[in-house]
């Protein structure tokens, strides 16, 4: 039923991360003739065969699926670039390389439906898997080294990654900020000891090993 | 039919507003109102056009059916038409969750009265009512006098504490639009602030982006 995702496990179920991402724009080449879409989420068209455009993600999947047309994959999601952005990813324990915010379900969604139009299909979904999976570890190892503050930067994390970890994230800086603020009406002196402190005067900290 | 238009204007302000299509608000609407715990300020224009639209693209694919138009055109025109109807049920049925789970709240505070539209009122008084009645006819009129408040506790509470409320210092994730700077801490404390660029994400207590998400700066993830 629309709108029912149970608040306590997560706000966003992934098939709603999902639909957030279907209205990406991609392009595809048709292989027919139609005439243009006035949907209400906007204007799409004309097609015509072998002249690429613009279309929303959801749009291009249900037109592959019916056969109408053939993806053109976007330009990241070439083997150079990912090996790139896989070493890279390797290298840093604490920044994120910059990927599509919806580059799992992009990904996910042209393998299930457009395999064929990507060239070095298993490469690249390999790749995809193994960034993935760094990501998330790093994800992880980081959120150990959290500390007490009022606001963390997490730049280039996608939306289904920041789905993911959103839920154990509050509830620890709920926590964190919870047991930090009456801590301030009491003696400052005693908090030097206390690592905690340390997160007062850095409000603004990036997602970072100590 | 959306009322994406030309691109113009010299700030990128004028530019987002001119380009973004009834869709995306919604989008936005109904993003914003899942990640935040209390309930926003409801966009009634936006509901009346989306629901236009819809009406009147719905009239479009019957006319389609009868006249035996391509019955791929009609099925994307469907899948259109479902999208958007999902974004609308999605946002109505998520501000009634937060009517329901905040009743007393939402009728007490004039602000968050405000941002309920006129049936939401409605509603929310009748619920209300009626919750206050079954407390009363079950429970509350068999306790001592003293404790048969339905808002508060006993006679002696000076709040009313009974009364469940938004927790407003969740966390939640944003992103930034334009360059804002916020007060990281409230009025009297150290003033630290916060920078975000356009298109950073932050993890951060909901009271401070409080205003910022109102006046469409900063979205919720």
């Amino acid at each position: 039923m629309a709108g029912q995702t149970d608040p306590h496990i997560s706000l966003f179920s992934p098939q709603e991360v999902e639909f957030m991402a279907e209205d990406e724009l991609v392009e595809i080449v048709p292989n027919m003739n139609m005439e243009q879409l006035n949907f209400i989420s906007g204007d799409f068209g004309r097609f015509i065969p072998q002249i690429p455009t613009k279309v929303p993600l959801w749009l291009a999947v249900a037109l592959k699926r019916r056969g109408k047309c053939s993806f053109r994959p976007p330009g990241w999601m070439s083997v150079d670039n990912l090996t790139q952005i896989l070493e890279a990813e390797r290298e840093s324990q604490s920044t994120f390389q910059a990927l599509p915010f919806s580059y799992v379900e992009i990904a996910r969604l042209l393998f299930d439906h457009a395999h064929d139009d990507i060239p070095d299909k298993y490469m690249v979904r390999s790749l995809v898997e193994d960034i993935r999976d760094v990501r998330l570890h790093k994800l992880e190892t980081n959120l150990g080294s959290f500390q007490g503050t009022s606001a963390v930067k997490i730049s280039n994390v996608s939306a289904m990654e920041v789905n993911i970890v959103r839920p154990f994230v509050r509830r620890a800086l709920e926590a964190f900020y919870k047991h930090d603020k009456p801590e301030a009406d009491i003696d400052r002196d005693t908090r030097s000891s206390r690592q905690q402190r340390e997160a007062n005067n850095e409000p603004r900290r990036p997602l970072r090993q100590r | 039919m959306a009322s994406s238009s030309e691109v113009g204007g010299s700030s990128a302000d004028y530019e987002t507003m001119m380009s973004t299509s009834d869709v995306e608000l919604l989008k936005r609407a109904w993003r914003n109102e899942k990640a935040a715990p209390e309930i926003l300020q409801y966009e009634g224009a936006l509901v009346e056009r989306a629901k236009e639209q819809i009406e009147l693209v719905e009239e479009t694919i019957e006319d389609y059916v009868e006249n035996g138009k391509d019955p791929l055109l009609v099925s994307l025109y469907q899948m259109d038409l479902d999208r958007t109807q999902f974004l609308l049920r999605s946002y109505l049925r998520v501000r009634l969750l937060k009517i329901e789970k905040f009743m007393f709240h939402n009728l007490k505070s004039e602000e968050a009265e405000r941002r309920l539209s006129e049936q939401e009122r409605v509603f929310a008084t009748k619920c209300a009512d009626d919750l206050a009645k079954h407390f009363e006819e079950t429970v509350l009129l068999k306790l001592p006098e003293n404790y048969q408040s339905v808002l508060k506790q006993s006679q002696i509470s000076e709040v009313d504490d009974m009364v469940p409320q938004p927790h407003l210092d969740t966390f939640v994730v944003c992103r930034s639009n334009n360059f804002v700077s916020l007060n990281l801490y409230e009025e009297g404390e150290s003033p630290e602030t916060v920078e975000m660029e356009r298109g950073d994400l932050y993890f951060i207590r909901y009271k401070i982006v409080k205003g910022a998400i109102e006046s469409g700066q900063i979205d919720l993830i």
